[in-house]
Protein backbone atom coordinates (compact mmCIF):
# COMPACT_ATOMS: atom_id res chain seq x y z
CA UNK A 1 0.00 0.00 0.00
CA UNK A 2 1.09 3.35 -1.07
CA UNK A 3 1.67 6.20 1.66
CA UNK A 4 -0.22 9.69 1.68
CA UNK A 5 -0.51 11.34 0.02
CA UNK A 6 -2.89 9.56 -2.61
CA UNK A 7 -2.15 10.06 -6.54
CA UNK A 8 -4.83 12.08 -6.97
CA UNK A 9 -3.85 14.74 -3.97
CA UNK A 10 -0.82 14.86 -5.86
CA UNK A 11 -2.25 15.58 -9.16
CA UNK A 12 -4.47 18.15 -7.49
CA UNK A 13 -1.15 19.91 -5.93
CA UNK A 14 0.48 19.70 -8.71
CA UNK A 15 -2.27 21.95 -10.46
CA UNK A 16 -2.74 24.10 -8.49
CA UNK A 17 1.21 24.75 -8.09
CA UNK A 18 1.08 25.64 -11.90
CA UNK A 19 -2.01 28.04 -11.39
CA UNK A 20 -1.10 29.81 -8.82
CA UNK A 21 2.32 30.20 -8.75
CA UNK A 22 4.21 29.22 -11.94
CA UNK A 23 2.03 30.81 -14.58
CA UNK A 24 1.90 34.50 -12.78
CA UNK A 25 5.36 34.09 -13.52
CA UNK A 26 5.72 33.20 -17.43
CA UNK A 27 4.56 35.55 -20.28
CA UNK A 28 3.53 34.54 -23.58
CA UNK A 29 3.61 31.09 -25.19
CA UNK A 30 5.04 29.29 -22.11
CA UNK A 31 2.02 30.96 -19.90
CA UNK A 32 -0.10 29.39 -22.40
CA UNK A 33 1.55 26.30 -22.71
CA UNK A 34 1.63 25.93 -18.51
CA UNK A 35 -2.28 26.40 -18.91
CA UNK A 36 -2.57 23.75 -21.21
CA UNK A 37 -0.66 21.53 -18.52
CA UNK A 38 -2.94 22.61 -15.87
CA UNK A 39 -5.94 21.89 -17.67
CA UNK A 40 -4.23 17.97 -18.40
CA UNK A 41 -3.25 17.51 -14.74
CA UNK A 42 -7.36 18.34 -14.43
CA UNK A 43 -7.82 15.76 -16.91
CA UNK A 44 -6.04 13.54 -14.83
CA UNK A 45 -7.72 14.49 -11.51
CA UNK A 46 -11.32 13.82 -13.10
CA UNK A 47 -9.90 10.21 -14.73
CA UNK A 48 -8.42 9.00 -11.23
CA UNK A 49 -12.19 10.05 -9.58
CA UNK A 50 -14.74 9.45 -12.02
CA UNK A 51 -12.72 6.94 -14.83
CA UNK A 52 -13.35 3.61 -12.59
CA UNK A 53 -16.95 3.60 -12.17
CA UNK A 54 -17.45 4.89 -15.96
CA UNK A 55 -15.41 2.25 -16.99
CA UNK A 56 -17.38 -0.17 -14.82
CA UNK A 57 -20.57 1.29 -16.27
CA UNK A 58 -19.61 0.98 -20.06
CA UNK A 59 -18.41 -2.37 -20.02
CA UNK A 60 -22.07 -3.66 -18.55
CA UNK A 61 -23.82 -1.77 -21.18
CA UNK A 62 -21.36 -3.26 -23.42
CA UNK A 63 -22.12 -6.15 -22.63
CA UNK A 64 -25.55 -6.46 -22.49
CA UNK A 65 -25.61 -4.47 -26.20
CA UNK A 66 -23.26 -7.10 -27.67
CA UNK A 67 -24.28 -10.26 -25.67
CA UNK A 68 -20.76 -11.02 -24.62
CA UNK A 69 -18.26 -10.94 -22.23
CA UNK A 70 -14.94 -8.74 -22.95
CA UNK A 71 -12.41 -6.52 -21.78
CA UNK A 72 -13.45 -2.98 -22.51
CA UNK A 73 -11.07 -2.44 -25.32
CA UNK A 74 -12.40 -5.81 -26.89
CA UNK A 75 -15.56 -4.54 -26.75
CA UNK A 76 -15.57 -1.24 -27.99
CA UNK A 77 -13.41 -3.04 -31.04
CA UNK A 78 -16.57 -5.47 -31.53
CA UNK A 79 -19.07 -2.31 -31.61
CA UNK A 80 -16.70 -0.03 -33.89
CA UNK A 81 -17.10 -3.51 -36.19
CA UNK A 82 -20.75 -4.19 -36.01
CA UNK A 83 -21.55 -0.61 -36.72
CA UNK A 84 -19.33 -0.54 -39.86
CA UNK A 85 -20.71 -3.65 -41.13
CA UNK A 86 -24.48 -3.03 -40.49
CA UNK A 87 -24.65 -6.09 -38.13
CA UNK A 88 -26.38 -3.19 -35.63
CA UNK A 89 -28.27 -0.77 -36.91
CA UNK A 90 -27.17 3.01 -36.69
CA UNK A 91 -31.31 3.84 -35.49
CA UNK A 92 -31.27 1.19 -32.67
CA UNK A 93 -32.45 3.31 -29.64
CA UNK A 94 -30.14 0.58 -27.32
CA UNK A 95 -27.45 1.73 -29.47
CA UNK A 96 -28.14 5.26 -29.48
CA UNK A 97 -28.72 5.18 -25.63
CA UNK A 98 -25.42 3.87 -24.98
CA UNK A 99 -23.39 6.07 -27.54
CA UNK A 100 -24.82 9.09 -25.53
CA UNK A 101 -24.32 8.34 -22.16
CA UNK A 102 -20.85 6.94 -22.66
CA UNK A 103 -20.12 10.28 -24.25
CA UNK A 104 -21.30 12.42 -21.66
CA UNK A 105 -18.91 10.55 -19.40
CA UNK A 106 -15.76 10.95 -21.64
CA UNK A 107 -16.60 14.79 -21.94
CA UNK A 108 -17.26 15.25 -18.29
CA UNK A 109 -13.78 13.46 -17.39
CA UNK A 110 -12.28 15.33 -20.35
CA UNK A 111 -13.80 18.92 -20.68
CA UNK A 112 -16.86 19.16 -17.81
CA UNK A 113 -17.26 22.99 -19.09
CA UNK A 114 -17.59 22.36 -23.03
CA UNK A 115 -20.54 23.77 -24.52
CA UNK A 116 -21.53 20.54 -25.95
CA UNK A 117 -21.70 18.94 -22.62
CA UNK A 118 -24.08 21.23 -21.43
CA UNK A 119 -26.86 21.07 -24.63
CA UNK A 120 -26.65 17.77 -23.77
CA UNK A 121 -27.48 17.58 -20.16
CA UNK A 122 -30.27 20.34 -20.74
CA UNK A 123 -32.54 17.63 -22.26
CA UNK B 1 15.73 43.99 -36.90
CA UNK B 2 16.77 40.65 -35.89
CA UNK B 3 18.86 38.66 -38.25
CA UNK B 4 17.08 36.78 -41.23
CA UNK B 5 19.14 35.08 -43.25
CA UNK B 6 16.96 35.72 -46.46
CA UNK B 7 16.46 39.03 -46.02
CA UNK B 8 19.61 40.56 -48.40
CA UNK B 9 18.30 37.64 -51.03
CA UNK B 10 14.85 39.66 -50.23
CA UNK B 11 15.34 42.84 -50.66
CA UNK B 12 16.81 42.32 -54.01
CA UNK B 13 13.70 40.35 -55.48
CA UNK B 14 11.12 43.22 -54.09
CA UNK B 15 13.51 45.81 -55.93
CA UNK B 16 13.11 43.77 -59.20
CA UNK B 17 9.53 43.31 -58.54
CA UNK B 18 7.84 46.43 -56.66
CA UNK B 19 8.24 49.86 -58.86
CA UNK B 20 10.09 52.12 -56.07
CA UNK B 21 10.73 49.68 -53.94
CA UNK B 22 13.51 50.83 -51.59
CA UNK B 23 14.08 48.19 -49.06
CA UNK B 24 12.58 45.82 -46.37
CA UNK B 25 11.99 46.74 -42.71
CA UNK B 26 10.62 45.51 -39.34
CA UNK B 27 10.49 42.24 -39.96
CA UNK B 28 8.91 39.54 -37.74
CA UNK B 29 8.27 36.24 -37.49
CA UNK B 30 4.58 35.10 -36.91
CA UNK B 31 4.27 32.29 -36.94
CA UNK B 32 4.97 28.54 -38.81
CA UNK B 33 6.90 25.08 -38.36
CA UNK B 34 9.10 23.68 -39.68
CA UNK B 35 7.49 23.13 -43.59
CA UNK B 36 6.71 26.80 -43.45
CA UNK B 37 6.74 30.27 -42.09
CA UNK B 38 4.83 33.59 -41.70
CA UNK B 39 6.65 36.97 -42.00
CA UNK B 40 5.52 40.01 -40.98
CA UNK B 41 7.23 43.63 -42.74
CA UNK B 42 7.26 46.44 -43.69
CA UNK B 43 8.01 47.56 -47.11
CA UNK B 44 9.38 51.46 -47.92
CA UNK B 45 8.07 52.12 -51.29
CA UNK B 46 8.58 55.41 -53.10
CA UNK B 47 9.46 57.04 -49.38
CA UNK B 48 6.33 55.20 -47.88
CA UNK B 49 5.66 52.17 -45.85
CA UNK B 50 3.62 49.49 -46.82
CA UNK B 51 2.18 46.75 -45.01
CA UNK B 52 2.96 43.12 -45.81
CA UNK B 53 3.07 39.53 -45.41
CA UNK B 54 5.61 36.71 -46.52
CA UNK B 55 4.01 33.46 -46.69
CA UNK B 56 6.93 31.09 -47.43
CA UNK B 57 8.58 27.78 -47.07
CA UNK B 58 12.31 27.79 -46.97
CA UNK B 59 12.87 24.42 -48.42
CA UNK B 60 10.16 24.24 -50.85
CA UNK B 61 8.93 20.83 -49.47
CA UNK B 62 5.24 19.67 -48.89
CA UNK B 63 3.31 21.41 -45.91
CA UNK B 64 1.50 19.24 -43.59
CA UNK B 65 -0.80 19.86 -41.35
CA UNK B 66 -2.93 17.54 -39.43
CA UNK B 67 -4.23 15.10 -41.82
CA UNK B 68 -4.91 17.17 -44.47
CA UNK B 69 -2.72 17.66 -47.75
CA UNK B 70 -1.71 21.00 -48.50
CA UNK B 71 -1.33 22.92 -51.98
CA UNK B 72 1.91 24.22 -52.89
CA UNK B 73 2.01 28.01 -51.91
CA UNK B 74 2.53 28.92 -55.36
CA UNK B 75 -0.74 27.50 -56.25
CA UNK B 76 -2.07 29.50 -53.10
CA UNK B 77 -0.83 32.50 -54.33
CA UNK B 78 -3.01 31.97 -57.43
CA UNK B 79 -5.96 30.77 -55.95
CA UNK B 80 -5.97 33.85 -53.58
CA UNK B 81 -5.70 36.40 -56.71
CA UNK B 82 -8.46 34.50 -58.43
CA UNK B 83 -11.41 34.80 -55.68
CA UNK B 84 -9.79 38.75 -55.00
CA UNK B 85 -10.33 39.38 -58.48
CA UNK B 86 -13.61 38.34 -58.41
CA UNK B 87 -14.87 40.01 -55.76
CA UNK B 88 -14.03 38.20 -52.33
CA UNK B 89 -12.45 39.82 -49.27
CA UNK B 90 -8.84 38.80 -49.65
CA UNK B 91 -5.36 40.17 -48.95
CA UNK B 92 -3.75 41.18 -52.75
CA UNK B 93 -1.04 38.90 -53.61
CA UNK B 94 2.28 41.45 -54.93
CA UNK B 95 4.71 38.86 -55.34
CA UNK B 96 5.37 35.46 -55.89
CA UNK B 97 8.83 34.16 -55.41
CA UNK B 98 11.06 32.84 -58.21
CA UNK B 99 13.34 29.57 -58.06
CA UNK B 100 16.37 32.48 -58.49
CA UNK B 101 15.79 35.22 -55.47
CA UNK B 102 16.68 32.37 -53.59
CA UNK B 103 14.04 32.98 -50.91
CA UNK B 104 12.32 29.54 -51.14
CA UNK B 105 8.50 28.94 -52.33
CA UNK B 106 6.07 31.46 -51.31
CA UNK B 107 4.54 34.80 -51.87
CA UNK B 108 3.93 38.43 -50.58
CA UNK B 109 0.80 39.57 -50.01
CA UNK B 110 -0.85 43.28 -48.32
CA UNK B 111 -1.03 42.87 -44.40
CA UNK B 112 -4.46 44.30 -43.80
CA UNK B 113 -5.76 45.56 -40.47
CA UNK B 114 -7.67 43.48 -38.20
CA UNK B 115 -8.35 40.28 -35.71
CA UNK B 116 -8.09 36.70 -35.60
CA UNK B 117 -8.43 35.33 -32.63
CA UNK B 118 -12.04 34.25 -31.82
CA UNK B 119 -11.75 35.53 -28.21
CA UNK B 120 -11.10 39.07 -28.75
CA UNK B 121 -14.05 38.86 -31.88
CA UNK B 122 -16.76 36.86 -29.82
CA UNK B 123 -16.15 38.59 -25.86
CA UNK B 124 -14.37 42.42 -26.61
CA UNK B 125 -16.66 45.60 -26.53
CA UNK B 126 -15.23 47.02 -29.32
CA UNK B 127 -16.79 44.56 -31.79
CA UNK B 128 -20.23 44.79 -30.33
CA UNK B 129 -21.44 46.37 -33.03
CA UNK B 130 -20.67 44.17 -36.08
CA UNK B 131 -21.01 40.88 -34.53
CA UNK B 132 -24.26 40.89 -35.17
CA UNK B 133 -23.56 41.43 -39.20
CA UNK B 134 -20.97 38.90 -39.78
CA UNK B 135 -22.99 35.81 -40.13
CA UNK B 136 -24.68 37.47 -43.22
CA UNK B 137 -21.43 38.95 -44.54
CA UNK B 138 -19.33 35.38 -44.05
CA UNK B 139 -22.54 33.87 -46.13
CA UNK B 140 -22.26 36.51 -49.08
CA UNK B 141 -18.00 36.45 -49.41
CA UNK B 142 -18.49 32.11 -49.72
CA UNK B 143 -21.22 32.87 -52.06
CA UNK B 144 -18.57 34.89 -53.90
CA UNK B 145 -16.26 31.94 -53.40
CA UNK B 146 -18.10 29.37 -54.42
CA UNK B 147 -18.82 31.63 -57.91
CA UNK B 148 -15.01 31.92 -58.52
CA UNK B 149 -14.33 30.23 -62.22
CA UNK B 150 -12.75 27.16 -62.03
CA UNK B 151 -12.05 26.63 -65.53
CA UNK B 152 -8.49 27.33 -64.70
CA UNK B 153 -8.11 26.70 -60.98
CA UNK B 154 -9.36 22.93 -61.42
CA UNK B 155 -6.27 22.03 -63.33
CA UNK B 156 -4.05 23.10 -60.39
CA UNK B 157 -5.99 22.12 -57.28
CA UNK B 158 -7.33 19.10 -56.19
CA UNK B 159 -10.66 17.60 -56.53
CA UNK B 160 -12.07 16.31 -53.33
CA UNK B 161 -16.37 16.29 -53.00
CA UNK B 162 -18.68 15.06 -50.24
CA UNK B 163 -17.87 11.03 -50.83
CA UNK B 164 -14.21 11.71 -51.59
CA UNK B 165 -14.08 13.72 -48.06
CA UNK B 166 -15.52 11.11 -46.05
CA UNK B 167 -13.22 8.61 -47.74
CA UNK B 168 -9.82 10.15 -47.00
CA UNK B 169 -11.31 11.31 -43.34
CA UNK B 170 -12.32 7.11 -42.82
CA UNK B 171 -8.53 6.23 -44.37
CA UNK B 172 -7.56 8.30 -41.87
CA UNK B 173 -9.39 7.29 -39.01
CA UNK B 174 -8.86 3.67 -40.29
CA UNK B 175 -5.20 4.24 -39.65
CA UNK B 176 -5.09 5.20 -35.98
CA UNK B 177 -6.42 1.29 -34.88
CA UNK B 178 -8.50 3.01 -32.21
CA UNK B 179 -12.10 2.42 -31.70
CA UNK B 180 -14.58 5.09 -31.54
CA UNK B 181 -18.41 3.60 -31.90
CA UNK B 182 -19.33 7.36 -31.63
CA UNK B 183 -17.10 7.95 -35.22
CA UNK B 184 -18.30 4.82 -36.85
CA UNK B 185 -22.07 5.70 -36.10
CA UNK B 186 -21.60 9.18 -37.51
CA UNK B 187 -19.55 7.67 -40.85
CA UNK B 188 -22.78 5.12 -41.27
CA UNK B 189 -25.33 8.12 -40.94
CA UNK B 190 -23.54 10.51 -43.21
CA UNK B 191 -22.26 7.80 -46.20
CA UNK B 192 -26.12 7.79 -47.76
CA UNK B 193 -26.17 11.34 -47.38
CA UNK B 194 -23.00 12.27 -48.62
CA UNK B 195 -23.40 10.19 -51.70
CA UNK B 196 -25.03 13.32 -53.37
CA UNK B 197 -22.58 15.95 -52.32
CA UNK B 198 -20.96 16.43 -55.61
CA UNK B 199 -21.41 19.52 -56.53
CA UNK B 200 -17.64 21.18 -57.88
CA UNK B 201 -17.11 25.00 -56.69
CA UNK B 202 -13.74 26.15 -55.51
CA UNK B 203 -13.89 25.68 -51.82
CA UNK B 204 -11.69 27.31 -49.32
CA UNK B 205 -11.61 24.33 -47.25
CA UNK B 206 -10.80 26.02 -43.88
CA UNK B 207 -13.32 28.90 -43.73
CA UNK B 208 -13.25 29.24 -39.87
CA UNK B 209 -12.28 31.40 -36.71
CA UNK B 210 -8.67 31.93 -36.94
CA UNK B 211 -8.60 32.82 -41.05
CA UNK B 212 -11.31 34.94 -41.08
CA UNK B 213 -9.57 38.73 -40.56
CA UNK B 214 -12.36 41.25 -38.70
CA UNK B 215 -12.39 44.34 -37.50
CA UNK B 216 -14.87 46.48 -36.17
CA UNK B 217 -15.87 47.08 -39.77
CA UNK B 218 -17.22 43.80 -40.72
CA UNK B 219 -15.40 40.63 -42.13
CA UNK B 220 -12.14 42.07 -43.49
CA UNK B 221 -11.02 39.37 -45.71
CA UNK B 222 -10.61 35.31 -45.35
CA UNK B 223 -7.28 33.84 -44.91
CA UNK B 224 -5.07 30.87 -44.97
CA UNK B 225 -6.39 29.33 -48.34
CA UNK B 226 -3.60 25.81 -48.09
CA UNK B 227 -6.70 23.32 -48.24
CA UNK B 228 -8.17 24.97 -50.80
CA UNK B 229 -9.70 22.87 -53.59
CA UNK B 230 -12.34 22.19 -56.07
CA UNK B 231 -15.55 20.32 -54.06
CA UNK B 232 -19.19 20.37 -52.34
CA UNK B 233 -19.83 24.55 -51.47
CA UNK B 234 -21.86 23.39 -48.40
CA UNK B 235 -18.26 22.10 -47.14
CA UNK B 236 -17.33 25.74 -46.14
CA UNK B 237 -21.20 26.31 -44.76
CA UNK B 238 -20.55 23.04 -42.36
CA UNK B 239 -16.87 23.93 -41.33
CA UNK B 240 -18.05 27.70 -40.27
CA UNK B 241 -21.16 26.32 -38.03
CA UNK B 242 -18.90 23.02 -36.45
CA UNK B 243 -19.64 23.50 -32.70
CA UNK B 244 -15.53 23.09 -31.86
CA UNK B 245 -15.34 27.25 -33.70
CA UNK B 246 -18.42 28.43 -31.92
CA UNK B 247 -15.87 28.77 -28.53
CA UNK B 248 -18.62 28.57 -26.02
CA UNK B 249 -21.27 30.45 -27.94
CA UNK B 250 -23.25 27.43 -28.70
CA UNK B 251 -26.77 29.19 -29.53
CA UNK B 252 -24.81 31.45 -32.18
CA UNK B 253 -24.25 28.79 -34.73
CA UNK B 254 -22.13 30.36 -36.93
CA UNK B 255 -18.78 30.67 -35.64
CA UNK B 256 -20.42 31.59 -32.42
CA UNK B 257 -21.45 35.18 -33.70
CA UNK B 258 -24.32 34.79 -35.86
CA UNK B 259 -27.63 32.52 -37.19
CA UNK B 260 -27.35 30.07 -39.69
CA UNK B 261 -30.23 31.75 -41.25
CA UNK B 262 -28.75 35.05 -41.45
CA UNK B 263 -25.21 33.22 -43.35
CA UNK B 264 -27.87 31.31 -45.72
CA UNK B 265 -29.64 34.82 -46.36
CA UNK B 266 -26.13 36.70 -47.17
CA UNK B 267 -25.35 33.70 -49.23
CA UNK B 268 -28.67 33.89 -51.27
CA UNK B 269 -27.99 37.55 -51.94
CA UNK B 270 -24.76 37.31 -53.40
CA UNK B 271 -25.68 34.60 -56.00
CA UNK B 272 -25.03 31.38 -54.16
CA UNK B 273 -28.36 30.29 -54.24
CA UNK B 274 -30.78 28.58 -51.78
CA UNK B 275 -29.54 26.58 -49.28
CA UNK B 276 -31.20 23.20 -47.52
CA UNK B 277 -31.15 23.39 -43.93
CA UNK B 278 -30.79 19.57 -44.17
CA UNK B 279 -27.94 19.82 -46.09
CA UNK B 280 -26.04 22.11 -43.91
CA UNK B 281 -26.63 19.75 -40.98
CA UNK B 282 -24.67 17.22 -42.95
CA UNK B 283 -22.08 18.93 -43.16
CA UNK B 284 -22.51 20.70 -39.93
CA UNK B 285 -22.13 16.98 -38.68
CA UNK B 286 -18.95 16.26 -41.29
CA UNK B 287 -17.26 19.56 -39.55
CA UNK B 288 -17.71 17.73 -36.43
CA UNK B 289 -16.70 14.29 -37.29
CA UNK B 290 -13.50 16.08 -39.36
CA UNK B 291 -12.40 18.22 -36.35
CA UNK B 292 -12.44 14.42 -34.22
CA UNK B 293 -10.54 12.68 -36.46
CA UNK B 294 -8.28 15.53 -36.82
CA UNK B 295 -7.84 15.60 -32.82
CA UNK B 296 -6.48 11.96 -33.51
CA UNK B 297 -3.96 13.32 -35.70
CA UNK B 298 -2.79 15.78 -33.21
CA UNK B 299 -2.31 12.64 -30.61
CA UNK B 300 -0.16 11.02 -33.30
CA UNK B 301 1.36 14.18 -33.38
CA UNK B 302 2.18 14.22 -29.89
CA UNK B 303 3.91 10.84 -30.18
CA UNK B 304 6.22 12.32 -32.18
CA UNK B 305 7.13 15.44 -30.69
CA UNK B 306 5.60 15.27 -27.26
CA UNK B 307 3.93 18.91 -27.19
CA UNK B 308 1.40 18.89 -24.39
CA UNK B 309 -0.58 21.16 -25.73
CA UNK B 310 -0.84 18.38 -28.97
CA UNK B 311 -1.55 16.07 -26.11
CA UNK B 312 -4.34 18.13 -24.55
CA UNK B 313 -6.11 18.30 -28.05
CA UNK B 314 -5.83 14.36 -28.53
CA UNK B 315 -8.71 14.51 -25.49
CA UNK B 316 -10.63 16.96 -27.34
CA UNK B 317 -11.94 14.11 -29.87
CA UNK B 318 -14.74 13.69 -27.27
CA UNK B 319 -16.06 17.34 -27.68
CA UNK B 320 -16.96 16.30 -31.31
CA UNK B 321 -18.78 13.02 -30.43
CA UNK B 322 -21.44 14.93 -27.88
CA UNK B 323 -21.50 17.36 -30.51
CA UNK B 324 -22.26 13.97 -33.16
CA UNK B 325 -24.79 12.56 -30.39
CA UNK B 326 -26.63 16.50 -30.02
CA UNK B 327 -26.56 16.48 -33.96
CA UNK B 328 -27.37 13.23 -35.07
CA UNK B 329 -29.41 11.15 -32.34
CA UNK B 330 -31.28 14.80 -30.87
CA UNK B 331 -31.38 16.98 -34.32
CA UNK B 332 -29.76 20.22 -31.82
CA UNK B 333 -27.29 21.90 -33.86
Amino acid sequence: MMDQPSMLELVKAVQSFIETKAMPELKGHTAFHARVAANALGIVARELELGPKTANTEEARLATLLGREGSLEDLNRDLCQRIRESRIDIQSEALRRHLELTTLDKVSIDQPTYSGLKIAKSR
Amino acid sequence: MPQVDFLADLDHALALALPGFERVDIITRLSGGASQETWSFDALINGRREPLILRRSPGGGARVTEGSASIPLETEAVVIEAARVTGVAAPRVRYVLKEEDKVGHGYVMDRLAGETIARKILRDTEFDAVRPRLAYQCGAILAKIHQVDTAVLSKVLPFIDGPAQLRRYRDLYDSYDYPHPVFEFAFKWLEPRMARAKRQTLVHGDFRHGNLLISPNGVEAALDWELTHIGDPLEDIGWICTNSWRFGVADKVVGGFGDLRDLLAGYEEAGGGKIDIDEARTWIVYGSLKWGVMCMSMYQGFRNDGSVERAAIGRRSSETEIDLVNLIIHGRM
